[in-house]
C-alpha cells in the first residue's frame, strides 16, 4: 500500500443523468511520472477534480498514501500534501507573481492565518519564493500582477504556485496547452525540474511531450481507463490505437 | 496602498529597504503633525468636534475597507458593528460613571472594539461561507435583524432618544497632566492617538500571513483553497478584525458626541460607511481614508449650508462612480508618475484653466438645485432666497434663465478644456514612456 502515492478506487462521478467518470481504478506509484491521455471530453480534467477535491465523487474511493482523501475539502487534501494546477489558469489575478507564489508558500511553510506576523520579515519565505520565482524563470516579472502575465508566463506561474507548497503528488492539468514549439520544450523541461523526486500525474495531448516524460501512461476514454502501461506498451496497444492514437503514432 | 504600490515599483528600480523603511516611517511622522497641527488652523468648537468625527470615520471606513477591498466582501451592515461597539462602550462608561467599574476613559475605544468583535463573531461565520452576492445580501438581513432588535431593547438601545452618557470620568490614564476630557480639544487628541494607532494597526495587518491571503481569497477563494487556505475561515477571521475596528470607531464616537441612537447602527450608517471608501478608492489602503475626511466634511458641513445637502452627496457619489470609479486615491496614484518626473507642471496648468469653467458649472448647477429645492419646499417660494450674492426670486422666469444660462455656459467651456486636459494628460503619460498609469 505505501508504494502507491495515489489510488483510485471503482470511481464514479455523474452530473445529472450523465456518467462522466465511469469506474475507474488506478494506482499511481511513488516518484512516477504518470500521464493521463485521452480525447477531449474523456473527463481527464473532471478525474483531476474528483481526486483534488473540487467536486464531491459519486461513488467509489480515492486514497491518497494509503489514507483516504474523497470527502475531504480541497484545503485539506492540499495540506496532505497533493497539490494541481488547472487547465484554465487560476491564479491571484490581482495580486503580483511574487506574492501568487509567496502565498501559496505560507501554509506549507506553517503561517496559517497568523495575524501578528509581517510576512515581509520572514527571511526564508521570501527566499523560498525568490527561489521558486527563480526556479520558473519569472525573476523579471517579479512585481507584474499575475494578471498582465503574457499566456505562457501564467503557465509558467501556475505550475510555480502548483509546486511552491512542497506537495508531493502534483497533478498538472495540460500544462503546455496552447503554448508554441519552443514554450513547449521550456515547460517540459520546467516540469522535468520542479517535479524531480515527487509523483507526477499530468494530463497531456502533446504526444511527443507524453512519450518524451511518461514513465507510465493511462488512456481514459469516454470516462474510462482502457489501458496503463509503459509507453512503449501504450504505443504498441491495439485497443488505444483504434480508440484513440489513430494513425497519429502508427 | 500596499499591493498596488508594490507593483509598481519593479524590483530591480526598489528603493534599499532601509530606504524604503525611513519613507514609510516619513509618512506616519507626517501624518501624526497633521493630527498634531489640524486643530490649532481649524480652531472653533464646531471644526475640532467635526476633526474628531473625522478621525472616528477614518477607522471606520479603514475597517469597512478591510471587507471590500482587501477581502473582496461588499457589506450593507458594517455599522452594525460600529453602532453594537459603540452600544457596549457607552453602558460601560455609564457604569464606569455609577461606580460600578473602573476603566480609564482612554480605554473605552478598545471597549468598543471588544463589543464590536464579539458581535461579528458570530454574525461573521453565518455571513462569510460565501462571498459575493450571498454575502451581500446576509449582511442586509444581519443589519435589518439588528436595526429591528434596536426598536424592541429599548433598554440597551434607549429607544427614540438614545443613551448618552458623560465622558468626565475619575479614572484616566493622564489625568495627573491636567486632562479631563472636558474640553472637545483633549477628545480630539485621543481620537487622533487611536485613529493614528488603529490607521497603523490596519496597515501592518494587510502585511500578515492573513492579510495576504484575504487578498488572495477575494481574488480567487478557489486557487486558495488549493494551497491550503479556507477561504470560510480567512473571510471570518477578517470579517472579525474588521468588526472590532468597527467597534473602536463607535467607541470613539461615544466619547465625543456622549450620545447614541440607533441611528448608528442603521442602513444609512452602513450606506455612508461604504460610500466613503468606495470615493476615496478601495483599491489603495489610504483611499478610505481620504473618503471618510471628505464626507464627514460634507455631512457636518454641507448640511449646514444647505437642505438639498443629500441631493449634492448623491450627485458627488454617481459622479465619482461613473468618472472616478477608482476613487480619489485612484486620481492621485493616477498621478504620481507624472510627479515623480516633475512633469506635473504641464498638468496642473491646464487644471488651473479648467477650475474657472468648473466654477461656472458648479455656480449654475448649484442654483438651479437651490432655486428647484426652495421652489418645490418653501412655504412662500416668491421670498427671495440669496444665491453666490445674488437675491433671487424663484417664482421669476428671468432667473430661471439666467441660471440655466449659466449652466450651459459652464458645460460647454468645461467640456471644450476636459479636452486640453486630456491632450496635456496624453503628452506627459507619452513623455514618460513605458510607466503605466
Ligand atoms: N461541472 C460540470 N457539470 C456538468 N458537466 C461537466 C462538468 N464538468 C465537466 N463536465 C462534462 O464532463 C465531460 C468531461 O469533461 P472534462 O473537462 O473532464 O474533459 P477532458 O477530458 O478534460 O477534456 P479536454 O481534453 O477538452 O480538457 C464533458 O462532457 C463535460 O461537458
Ligand atoms: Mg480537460
Amino acid at each position: 500500500m505505501s508504494e502507491h502515492a495515489l489510488r483510485l478506487v471503482e470511481l464514479r462521478k455523474s452530473f445529472g443523468p450523465t456518467e462522466i467518470i465511469r469506474g475507474v481504478d488506478l494506482d499511481i506509484h511513488k516518484g512516477e511520472r504518470h500521464v493521463i491521455i485521452g480525447p477531449n471530453g474523456a473527463g481527464k480534467s473532471t478525474l483531476f477534480n474528483l481526486i483534488s477535491g473540487r467536486f464531491p465523487v459519486s461513488s467509489g474511493r480515492v486514497e491518497l498514501h494509503g489514507q483516504r482523501i474523497d470527502g475531504l475539502p480541497p484545503h485539506q487534501i492540499n495540506r496532505m500534501g497533493l497539490s494541481r494546477s488547472f487547465q484554465v489558469t487560476n491564479l491571484f489575478h490581482r495580486m503580483s507573481v511574487f506574492e501568487n507564489i509567496r502565498c501559496a508558500l505560507l501554509w506549507s511553510m506553517g503561517y496559517k492565518y497568523a495575524f501578528w506576523k509581517l510576512v515581509g520579515r520572514q527571511r526564508r519565505l521570501n527566499e523560498e519564493a525568490e527561489r521558486i520565482l527563480e526556479q520558473v524563470h519569472l525573476q523579471a516579472r517579479r512585481d507584474v500582477p499575475a494578471a498582465m502575465l503574457s499566456y505562457a508566463e501564467q503557465r509558467a506561474l501556475e505550475i510555480g504556485a502548483t509546486i511552491a507548497g512542497g506537495a508531493d503528488v502534483i497533478l498538472l492539468d495540460e500544462p503546455t496547452a496552447g503554448m508554441s514549439l519552443t514554450e513547449t520544450e521550456q515547460a517540459v523541461q520546467l516540469i522535468r525540474e520542479v517535479t524531480a523526486g515527487r509523483t507526477l500525474v499530468m494530463v497531456e495531448h502533446d504526444m511527443g511531450v507524453v512519450f518524451g516524460l511518461a514513465d507510465r501512461v493511462s488512456v481514459l476514454v469516454y470516462g474510462e481507463l482502457i489501458a496503463t502501461g509503459t509507453p512503449e506498451e501504450i504505443r504498441a496497444n491495439t485497443a488505444v490505437q483504434e480508440a484513440y492514437l489513430g494513425t497519429e503514432v502508427a | 496602498m500596499s499591493e498596488q504600490s508594490i507593483k509598481q515599483t519593479p524590483a530591480h528600480i526598489a528603493p534599499a529597504p532601509r530606504l524604503r523603511l525611513l519613507r514609510g516611517a516619513g509618512i506616519w511622522i507626517g501624518a501624526l503633525i497633521v493630527v498634531l497641527v489640524l486643530p490649532m488652523i481649524f480652531s472653533s468648537g464646531h471644526s475640532v468636534s467635526m476633526l474628531t468625527q473625522m478621525c472616528s470615520a477614518i477607522v471606520f471606513a479603514l475597517s469597512y475597507n478591510m471587507l471590500l477591498g482587501q477581502g473582496g466582501m461588499l457589506s450593507f451592515g458594517h455599522a452594525v458593528f460600529s453602532g453594537l461597539g459603540g452600544f457596549i462602550a457607552m453602558h460601560v462608561l455609564n457604569a464606569v460613571n455609577d461606580g460600578a467599574l473602573v476603566i480609564p476613559l482612554e480605554l473605552m475605544p478598545i471597549v468598543g472594539g471588544l463589543g464590536g468583535l464579539a458581535f461579528a463573531i458570530p454574525f461573521g461565520w453565518i455571513s462569510t461561507k460565501r462571498a459575493g452576492v450571498t454575502f451581500a445580501m446576509i449582511s442586509l438581513g444581519i443589519a435589518e435583524l439588528v436595526a429591528a432588535s434596536a426598536l424592541m431593547f429599548t433598554g440597551f438601545f434607549g429607544g427614540e432618544s438614545g443613551i448618552s452618557s458623560n465622558r468626565v470620568v475619575d479614572h484616566t490614564l493622564f489625568g495627573f497632566l491636567g486632562v479631563s476630557y472636558g474640553p472637545s480639544i483633549e477628545v480630539y487628541y485621543l481620537a487622533g492617538a487611536w485613529m493614528l494607532i488603529a490607521t497603523f494597526a490596519m496597515y501592518l495587518l494587510t502585511l500578515t500571513p492573513l492579510g495576504r491571503m484575504a487578498n488572495a481569497v477575494r481574488d480567487n477563494p478557489e486557487r486558495a483553497q488549493f494551497v491550503g487556505y479556507d477561504p470560510h475561515l480567512v473571510r471570518f477571521l477578517q470579517f472579525s478584525l474588521a468588526g472590532f475596528f468597527a467597534g473602536v470607531a463607535g467607541g470613539l464616537t461615544v466619547i465625543n458626541y456622549e450620545i447614541l441612537t440607533a441611528d448608528a447602527l442603521s442602513a444609512i450608517a452602513s450606506g455612508t460607511v461604504l460610500v466613503m471608501a468606495f470615493i476615496g478608492g478601495i483599491g489603495f489602503f489610504f483611499g478610505p481614508i481620504l473618503g471618510a475626511i471628505l464626507i464627514t466634511y460634507l455631512q457636518t458641513s454641507l448640511s449646514s449650508f444647505s437642505e438639498a445637502w443629500l441631493m449634492y452627496f448623491g450627485l458627488i457619489f454617481v459622479g465619482m462612480v461613473m468618472y472616478a470609479p477608482h476613487g480619489l486615491a485612484g486620481i492621485v496614484m493616477a498621478h504620481r508618475p507624472a510627479l515623480r518626473s516633475g512633469r506635473a507642471g504641464k498638468l496642473l496648468l491646464s487644471y488651473l484653466v479648467a477650475a474657472v469653467p468648473t466654477a461656472l458649472l458648479l455656480v449654475g448647477l448649484i442654483s438651479l438645485i437651490e432655486m428647484g429645492y426652495h421652489l418645490s419646499t418653501a412655504y412662500m417660494p416668491e421670498y427671495p432666497i440669496s444665491l453666490f450674492g445674488v437675491e433671487v426670486n424663484v417664482t421669476q422666469l428671468r432667473y430661471w434663465l439666467g441660471a440655466v444660462a449659466i449652466t450651459a455656459v459652464g458645460l460647454a467651456v468645461f467640456l471644450w478644456v476636459m479636452r486640453l486636459i486630456r491632450r496635456a494628460w496624453h503628452e506627459v503619460n507619452a513623455a514618460l514612456g513605458g510607466e503605466r498609469t
